[in-house]
């Protein structure tokens, strides 16, 4: 199943809704390379509450996925890590690298619009 | 030993990976693990299950409950006829990769499990086994 991705104000948000094989990994990853130009988004979320299971295949997935947004010019926050998920990660010697993240949707939010907020000041000083 | 207690779960393509792991999880479950375990378990079952997509296009999983004396665990076999690792003390260091990983696949797999065997013979394919004991 395609992950559904709604755009929010300036932002897009990646809600996953199901477990994801790789293929659709990689969908989700090139769909958001694709809208945050298509929508000229500055920061993006993905929401991965549901998922019960982040192997290495999905961690260097959400990597790229930040890398390239990072290259067009938008913030990327993942959210909503299980605590088992986190746990499981650490044991395999998994890490997000430079990518940030929030607990929930809420917090990322606020965190998207506290790096926007900056670089808005800084265009203001100009 | 009932039907139950044993399933094979056929390792063809990257959407056999989500089953196989899904089938893992349900088992242990049912075993009574906890939520960690079962997170724990349902990771190193997709890591060992790519490991076979990757390297090997095909190969299956068996998941099988083993009881000793009052302990249970879940018996993860991952098994292919894949060319074979040609240097296991390579394969098992961190940092090491042929294929797309972050080269973390069977090491990091095996701090997940309490117990990790791997054979592997270009000839014969590799078996992964490995258990979990619940706690």
């Amino acid at each position: 199943m395609r992950v559904p991705i709604l755009k929010q104000g300036k932002y897009l948000i990646a809600s996953i809704q199901s477990a994801l094989s790789d293929y659709e990994l990689l969908q989700l990853r090139d769909d958001l390379a694709a809208q945050v130009g298509k929508y000229r988004t500055r920061g993006v979320i993905v929401d991965v509450t549901v998922l019960d299971v982040m192997d290495s295949f999905a961690v260097r997935t959400l990597r790229a996925i930040a890398q390239i947004a990072r290259m067009r010019g938008a913030e990327t926050i993942i959210v909503g890590i299980q605590p088992e998920v986190a746990f499981a990660m650490v044991q395999l010697g998994l890490t997000l690298g430079q990518v940030e993240t929030a607990l929930d949707l809420e917090e990322g939010l606020a965190l998207l619009d506290d790096r926007t907020r900056q670089d808005g000041n800084r265009d203001a000083e100009r | 030993m009932t039907p139950k207690d044993e399933i094979h779960v056929p390792i063809n393509s990257d959407s056999d990976i989500v089953t196989a792991r899904q089938q893992g999880r349900t088992m242990a479950l049912e075993a009574g693990f906890g939520d960690t375990d079962l997170t724990v378990i349902s990771t190193a079952i997709s890591e060992v299950a790519r490991n076979i997509v990757e390297h090997a296009l095909s190969g299956e999983i068996i998941l099988r409950i083993e009881h000793n004396g009052s302990k249970a665990g879940l018996v993860i076999t991952a098994r292919d006829d894949g060319p074979g690792i040609p240097d296991i003390a390579l394969a098992m260091q961190d940092g090491y990769s042929t294929g797309k990983g972050l080269g973390l696949g069977l090491p990091g797999t095996k701090r997940l499990m309490d117990e990790f065997d791997i054979v592997s013979d270009p000839e014969i394919g590799t078996t992964v086994i490995m258990k979990k004991w619940r706690n």
